[in-house]
C-alpha cells in the first residue's frame, strides 16, 4: 500500500525533478570541495551556501504550495513555522556551544547569562539532544498549525478570512518572540553557532553536508507532495479547492482534509527553517515579519501554484534576483518585487510552469479535438476543445 | 389524512413544523413534508417559496430555528452536519451544476464513490476491479463514456448536469434531492433527463425541484406546491395545477 | 451624627477665636520698618525671630525684602545701621528702601554690609513669605500663596492662614487656603479634634498630593488619628483607582479612534466592495507625507498659516491619495474582482512600490511634522490629563464617521454604491455605470484613508513604514467589527482600543497587543463573520 502510495508519486516530470535535485546534492558539494579554489569549475563556499539558502526557501514554498495550489488556503503566515522550525534548529546549535559563549557559562546560553536567567527555561530542556530538536522542528510548527487549523477549520473560517488571521497569527509570534522574556533571545535571536553534532558549522566540509541535505530534503518532500496530490486525496484536495461544497456534500469531513494538509505543509515549512538556520548562521524574530510570509506566496506564484514543480523554480528565481538586485541596484529591488507581484497575478496568472503545462495541454486538447472530428464529428466538442485551447 | 404517528413509521424523510428566519424573514414558515422510501416526489413554488432553504435544511447546510427532521424514522438531522448528511445516504445536486471542473469526468465519479471517506484511506486508496465497473457503469447511465477522460470544464452544461446526477448515484444514497435539474437544458436534454430521473428512482427515493411544468408533467407523479415557506398544496400535478390558492401564487401570475 | 456636629461646631468656634485674636494683633503691629532694621544687627537666631515677626505684621510690602534678604542682596548702611535692599554692579548699589520701594539713592560698596544668611533663615523666609503673599491684594498671588503652603506645609504659618482665610472673599482662593491649613494643621500640635477635621479636608482633595500628605502623616500622627487616616487613603486610592479607570477608557477611546481613523477606509474598500487593499497603509502613509509637504511649503512661504495647516491638508491628502486610489482601481483592481486573493497579492505589491517611492523621494527617516497651537498642550478634567492633540483625533474620526454614514446613507451616489455592490448585474441593467462607481468608491476609501493620515501624522513618527504599522490593525478592526458594516467597523475599533488599553497595565504593552491579537483569531473561529454579521443567503453569494 505504501508503496503504491509513493511509487505512484514517482511518474513523470518529479522522476526528472528528483533525479536533478540528487545530482545538485552530489555535484555542488563535490566541485566545492574537491576543485581547487583557481579552477573554473569550482563553487565558491559562499556561493553554495547561498544556493543552499534558496533551496530552503524551496521547500518553504512548496510547502505553502500544498495548501494554496491544491486545497485553496491562502496562508500567510507560512513564515512562522518556517521560523518555529529554525528557532527549534537554533535552540539545539546554542546548547552546543556549551562554555565556548562569551560568558562561559556551561549552560545557560549567552543572552540567558546577559538577561540574568537563573537557570534554562522548562522549553530548553532537552534541546541539547540532536534527535529531540530534528523531533521540535517537526512538531512545533505541526502543533501550531493543528491547533490553529483545528480551531479555524471546524468554524469554516475562509478565503481572505483564513489568510487575514494567518497573518495576524505570525505578528502576534513576531511581537512574542521579540520579547527578551520569552527566552528566545529577544531582539537578537539565536546565533554565534559553533557545533552541529561535532562538527563545526563554518567548517567547509559541514556546510557541503548541509547545502546535500537540503536538496535531498526537498526532493523527499517533494516526493512525499507529489504522492500527496497524486492520491484519491489529492484529487479531494483540489475537490477542496475547485467545489468545496460539493466535497461536503459528497460526504467527505473538509475540515480533516484541510487540518492534515496544513500540518503536513506547516512541517514542511519546518524542516525548511531547521535546514536553513545553521546555512545562515541566525534566527531571529524578523522571519516572522508578515511581509516575509508574503514574499513566499509571490514566489509560489511566480513558479506556478497547484504544480509541484513551480514553486521551486520560482522560489530559486526571485531570490537569485533578489540577491542580484541588492548587490546591483538596492534601491530598485522593492520596486522590481512590487511590480512582480502585480505583473503575475494580472498577466502570469498560472505562473511560469503553470503556462507552460497549459500550454502543452492545450495542444494535446487541439490534438483530441482533431480526432474527434475525424472520428465522432460532434461539432459541439470540437468548438470547446479549440476554445479550452485559445 | 393520515395521523402524524401513523406516518413516521413508514416514512424515509420526516419534517415537522419546521420554521428557519434570517435576519427577521420567515424563509420556512412550518414546513411538515412527508418523503416515502422510493418515491420520486416534485416540488414547485414560487421564487423564495423556501424550495433552496428546505433542501439547506435536509442537507444540513442551515439549521432550523425549530421543528424535527427525521431520516429513516430515528436519526435527527438537525444535530448533523453535511458530510454526516451525505454518509447517511442523502445527495444533493446544486441548483447550479457543480462538478470539479479541473478534474476528468472518471476523475469526479471516482471521488463520489460511496467509499471510505477518511484521509489515510482516501491517500492510500488503489481503483479496484469493483469500483472500475461501478464507474463505467455510471458512465453509461449518464451518457458521457465517451467522455470519460476529458475535464469536466469541457462539459456542456446539460452534461455537467448529467455528471453531477452520475455523482449522486456513485454516492449511492437513499434519497437524492436534485434542485432545478433541467435549467439551461435543450428539450431534448430535458426529455431525456426526465427519463434519467425516472429510472433512478426505481430503486431510491427522488425529490425534484423544478419550475419547468412541462417537465413535472413529463415525470408524472407527486407534486407538492411551496408558497412563503409552507405547503400550499399536495397531490398529482393535474391536482395541484387546479388548486385555486396554487393558481393565485404560482402559476397565475 | 452627633460627633460630626460637634465637629462642625468646633470648627466654627476656632475660627471665630482666630479671626477676633489675629485681627486686632494685625492692626497694632502696624510699621515692619523697625523690625527689619533690627535685622541689621541681629544673629541667625535673632533673625530668625524677626522674620517671624515681620510676617505676623501681615504687611505684604515687606515681601520685597525679605526676597532680597534670602537672595544676599538685603544690606545695612554702616553710618547709619538702616537696612536697604542694594542691587547693581561696579562700585556702587542702587539702594531702595525696604518697605516702600522708594529709591534711596545710590553708596559705594564700602559703605554697606551685606547681611548674612544660612539656610534656616530662608527656610523662614520661605514660610513667612508664603504667609504674606496670603495676603496680597493680587488674586492670582494669593492663589499661588495658597497652592505653595499646600506643597510646603508648615506649623509656623497656620495663624497667618486663618487670618487669610477670614479676611478672602473669592471662593476658590477660600477653599484653597482651607485646603492648604487643613494640611499644615496636620503637622501642627492643635488639638486631635482639629485634625481630624483637617483629615476630612484633604481627603475631600483628593489625588495623589493628598494620598501623599496622608500616607507621610501616618508614622507621627496620634494613636486616636490612625483609623480616620487609613479610611481616608482607602478611601483616596478608591477615588484614584476610579480615575484609572476613566483614564484608562479615556486612553482607549484614543487609541479606538486611531484604529477607527486607520481602519475606516478599509471598512468601504474591503468591507462594502470586498477588495483586499493591502496598500491601504500606504494611503494613511501618504496623506501623512501629504500634512508634511503642506507644512514645509507654509514654513517656507507662509509662516502666518501655520495653525491651518492641518485644514490645508486634508482636502490636499484626500484629493492626492484618492486619485492613487482612482489609478490603483483602474489600473490593476478592476481586472481581479472576484478573485481576492490575487488582488490581496496585487495590492501588496503596490504597496511595496509606495514605501519605496516615498523612501526614494524623501529618505527612510523619520519627517518632521509640527502641531498647530490647538493640537499641542494639555488640560485637565478631573483626575484626567487628556492631550488636545487626542482629543481631535477622536472628535475627527466620530466626524469622518458619521460624514461617511450620511454619504452611505443619504446621497444618490451611496445609494448607487449600495445597489453596485449588492447586485452589480442588476444596477448595471438599471443605468448605473458600475465601473464608474466601482472606481469612484476605491477612491473614496483612499481618500479617507489619506485624511487619516493627515490626523495620524500629529501622533505617529512620520516615515515611510508609517502605512505598515496600522494595516493589520485596520484588518482586525475590520473583521472583528463585521465585513460590511460601518457601524461594526466604529464598534470594533473602539472596543478592540479599550480592550487593548485595559490589558495594557496588567501584562504590558507588547503582551496586551499580542492577547488582543489570539482573543480575534479565537472570536473569528466563534463569529467567522464579526461581531455584526449579516445573516442568510445572501451572505453565502
Amino acid at each position: 500500500m505504501i508503496t503504491r502510495f509513493i511509487l505512484r508519486a514517482l511518474e513523470g516530470k518529479i522522476v526528472f525533478a528528483v533525479a536533478i535535485l540528487i545530482g545538485i546534492a552530489i555535484l555542488v558539494p563535490a566541485l566545492n570541495l574537491l576543485t581547487p579554489p583557481t579552477s573554473a569549475l569550482h563553487i565558491p563556499t559562499y556561493a553554495m551556501a547561498l544556493f543552499g539558502k534558496y533551496l530552503c526557501y524551496a521547500l518553504l514554498a512548496l510547502a505553502l504550495d500544498l495548501v494554496w495550489g491544491y486545497c485553496g488556503i491562502l496562508s500567510l503566515g507560512h513564515g512562522a513555522f518556517f521560523a518555529l522550525g529554525g528557532y527549534a534548529m537554533g535552540m539545539y546549535l546554542m546548547r552546543q556551544i556549551g562554555s565556548r559563549g562569551v560568558y562561559g557559562n556551561p549552560v545557560l546560553p549567552d543572552f540567558m547569562v546577559f538577561l540574568n536567567y537563573k537557570e534554562l527555561p522548562w522549553f530548553w530542556y532537552g534541546m541539547d539532544w540532536f534527535v529531540v530538536a530534528m523531533a521540535m522542528v517537526l512538531l512545533v510548527p505541526g502543533l501550531l498549525a493543528f491547533v490553529f487549523g483545528w480551531f479555524a477549520f471546524r468554524s469554516r473560517v475562509n478565503g481572505v478570512y483564513l489568510s487575514i488571521i494567518t497573518q495576524a497569527m505570525t505578528y502576534a509570534l513576531m511581537l512574542a518572540f521579540f520579547r527578551n522574556d520569552m527566552g528566545f533571545g529577544g531582539n537578537n535571536g539565536l546565533t554565534d553557532f559553533k557545533d552541529i553534532i561535532g562538527f563545526s558549522v563554518q567548517a567547509d566540509g559541514t556546510r557541503a553536508v548541509l547545502f546535500a541535505l537540503s536538496a535531498l530534503m526537498l526532493a523527499l518532500c517533494l516526493v512525499v507532495a507529489s504522492a500527496i496530490t497524486r492520491s484519491k486525496f489529492g484529487k479531494v484536495l483540489v475537490g477542496v479547492r475547485d467545489a468545496e461544497s460539493r466535497v461536503r456534500f459528497l460526504g467527505f469531513r473538509v475540515e480533516n482534509i484541510k487540518l492534515f494538509t496544513f500540518v503536513v505543509s506547516a512541517m514542511f515549512a519546518g524542516i525548511a527553517g531547521a535546514l536553513f538556520v545553521p546555512q545562515v548562521g541566525i534566527i531571529n524574530p524578523g522571519e516572522f515579519a508578515p511581509a516575509n510570509s508574503i514574499e513566499v506566496v509571490v514566489w509560489t506564484a511566480v513558479g506556478g501554484r497547484g504544480t509541484l514543480i513551480g514553486p521551486i523554480i520560482g522560489a530559486i528565481l526571485v531570490n537569485a534576483g533578489k540577491s542580484f538586485f541588492t548587490g546591483a541596484f538596492p534601491e530598485f529591488w522593492l520596486f522590481a518585487l512590487g511590480g512582480l507581484f502585480i505583473a503575475v497575478t494580472l498577466f502570469l496568472p498560472r505562473g511560469i510552469v503553470g503556462t507552460i503545462q497549459h500550454g502543452f495541454n492545450a495542444r494535446k486538447a487541439l490534438k483530441a479535438a482533431a480526432e474527434a472530428e475525424k472520428g465522432r464529428g460532434d461539432p459541439d466538442d470540437v468548438a470547446r476543445a479549440v476554445q479550452a485551447a485559445e | 389524512m393520515n395521523t402524524v404517528s401513523e406516518t413516521r413509521t413508514k416514512s424515509l424523510l420526516y419534517l415537522e413544523d419546521v420554521s428557519v428566519s434570517f435576519d427577521g424573514f420567515k424563509a420556512i414558515n412550518s414546513l411538515s413534508l412527508v418523503v416515502e422510501p422510493g418515491e420520486l416526489r416534485a416540488i414547485i413554488g414560487p421564487n423564495g417559496a423556501g424550495k433552496t432553504t428546505m433542501m439547506d435544511i435536509i442537507t444540513g447546510k442551515t439549521r432550523p430555528d425549530s421543528g424535527r427532521v427525521i431520516f429513516e424514522d430515528e436519526i435527527d438531522l438537525t444535530k448533523k452536519d453535511e458530510a454526516d448528511i451525505a454518509q447517511l445516504g442523502i445527495g444533493r445536486k446544486f441548483q447550479k451544476p457543480t462538478v470539479f471542473e479541473s478534474h476528468t469526468v472518471w476523475d469526479n465519479l471516482e471521488l463520489a464513490l460511496n467509499r471510505s471517506r477518511g484521509v489515510f484511506a482516501t491517500l492510500f486508496y488503489t481503483l479496484s476491479a469493483e469500483d472500475k465497473a461501478r464507474i463505467e457503469e455510471i458512465l453509461a447511465t449518464i451518457r458521457l463514456a465517451h467522455r470519460a477522460h476529458e475535464h469536466a470544464a469541457n462539459l456542456s452544461h446539460g452534461q455537467k448536469q448529467w455528471l453531477e446526477i452520475g455523482m449522486l448515484l456513485a454516492q449511492e444514497p437513499k434519497l437524492l434531492l436534485v434542485d432545478e435539474p433541467v435549467a439551461g437544458m435543450t428539450d431534448a436534454e430535458t426529455a431525456e433527463t426526465a427519463i434519467l430521473l425516472r429510472e433512478i428512482a426505481k430503486t431510491r427515493s427522488v425529490v425534484v425541484v423544478e419550475h419547468d411544468m412541462g417537465f413535472i408533467r413529463d415525470l408524472g407523479v407527486k407534486v407538492t406546491c411551496l408558497a412563503e415557506g409552507s405547503v400550499l398544496a399536495e397531490g398529482s400535478i393535474d391536482f395541484v395545477s387546479n388548486d385555486p390558492k396554487v393558481i393565485e401564487n404560482y402559476l397565475g401570475r | 451624627m452627633t460627633s460630626r456636629l460637634f465637629l462642625q461646631a468646633f470648627q466654627a468656634i476656632l475660627v471665630l477665636f482666630v479671626v477676633t485674636l489675629a485681627a486686632p494683633s494685625f492692626a497694632q503691629q502696624g510699621d515692619p520698618k523697625p523690625l527689619i532694621d533690627q535685622i541689621g544687627k541681629a544673629d541667625f537666631a535673632q533673625a530668625e525671630t524677626l522674620i517671624g515677626q515681620i510676617a505676623a505684621t501681615g504687611d505684604a510690602r515687606v515681601v520685597p525684602a525679605l526676597q532680597a534678604f534670602s537672595d544676599g542682596d538685603l544690606y545695612v548702611r554702616k553710618s547709619d545701621s538702616l537696612v536697604f535692599i542694594g542691587k547693581g554692579s561696579g562700585a556702587n548699589l542702587d539702594l531702595t528702601e525696604p518697605v516702600t520701594g522708594a529709591s534711596a539713592g545710590s553708596a559705594p560698596k564700602g559703605a554697606m554690609t551685606k547681611l548674612r544668611i544660612n539656610n534656616n533663615l530662608r527656610r523662614a523666609i520661605r514660610s513667612a513669605m508664603g504667609g504674606l503673599t496670603l495676603m496680597s491684594p493680587d488674586r492670582g498671588t494669593r492663589l499661588a500663596a495658597a497652592d505653595s503652603v499646600l506643597r510646603a506645609p508648615s506649623a509656623e504659618n497656620l495663624e497667618l492662614l486663618e487670618t487669610a482665610i477670614a479676611k478672602e472673599t473669592d471662593g476658590e482662593v477660600k477653599t484653597r487656603m482651607e485646603e492648604a491649613r487643613a494640611v499644615s494643621i496636620l503637622s501642627s500640635d492643635r488639638p486631635v479634634e482639629a485634625k481630624r477635621a483637617a483629615i476630612t479636608t484633604i481627603k475631600g482633595l483628593g489625588g495623589r498630593e493628598a494620598l501623599g500628605i496622608l500616607s507621610g502623616a501616618v508614622a507621627t500622627a496620634d494613636p486616636a488619628l490612625k483609623g480616620e487616616l487609613e479610611a481616608s487613603i482607602k478611601s483616596i486610592n478608591d477615588t484614584l483607582a476610579l480615575w484609572d479607570m476613566v483614564q484608562n477608557v479615556w486612553f482607549g477611546l484614543s487609541l479606538g479612534s486611531v484604529l477607527l481613523l486607520a481602519g475606516i477606509g478599509l471598512a468601504i474598500t474591503f468591507g462594502v466592495m470586498g477588495i483586499i487593499n493591502m496598500a491601504h497603509g500606504e494611503m494613511v502613509m501618504l496623506g501623512a507625507y501629504c500634512t508634511y509637504m503642506v507644512q514645509h511649503l507654509i514654513r517656507t512661504e507662509a509662516p502666518w498659516l501655520f495653525n491651518w495647516s492641518l485644514a490645508i491638508a486634508l482636502p490636499v491628502a484626500f484629493l492626492v491619495t484618492g486619485a492613487v486610489g482612482f489609478v490603483i482601481e483602474r489600473g490593476i483592481i478592476r481586472f481581479l474582482y472576484g478573485r481576492p486573493l490575487e488582488t490581496l497579492l496585487a495590492t501588496w505589491g503596490v504597496s511595496l512600490i509606495l514605501q519605496q517611492a516615498i523612501r526614494t523621494i524623501f529618505g527612510p527617516t523619520n519627517q518632521e511634522v509640527g502641531n498647530p497651537s490647538w493640537m499641542s498642550g494639555s488640560f485637565a478634567l478631573g483626575g484626567l490629563n487628556i492631550t488636545w492633540n487626542r482629543l481631535w483625533i477622536l472628535v475627527f474620526a466620530v466626524v469622518i464617521f458619521f460624514s461617511l454614514m450620511a454619504l452611505m446613507k443619504k446621497s444618490a451616489y451611496g445609494l448607487n454604491m449600495r445597489a453596485v455592490t449588492q447586485n452589480r448585474r442588476m444596477a448595471s441593467s438599471m443605468g448605473i455605470r458600475t465601473p464608474w462607481v466601482d472606481a469612484l468608491t476605491f477612491a473614496l476609501g483612499s481618500g479617507i484613508a489619506g485624511i487619516a493620515g493627515v490626523a495620524l501624522s500629529q501622533i505617529d513618527n512620520v516615515s515611510p513604514n508609517l502605512g505598515q504599522s496600522y494595516i493589520i490593525d485596520s484588518f482586525m478592526v475590520v473583521v472583528f467589527g463585521g465585513v460590511g458594516n460601518l457601524w461594526g467597523t466604529l464598534v470594533g475599533a473602539l472596543s478592540l482600543g479599550v480592550l487593548n488599553k485595559f490589558l495594557e497595565p496588567s501584562v504590558g504593552a507588547v503582551l496586551g497587543k499580542i492577547l488582543v491579537l489570539v482573543l480575534i483569531i479565537l472570536f473569528i473561529q466563534k463569529r467567522p463573520r464579526g461581531l455584526f454579521a449579516l445573516k442568510g443567503r445572501a451572505v453565502e453569494a
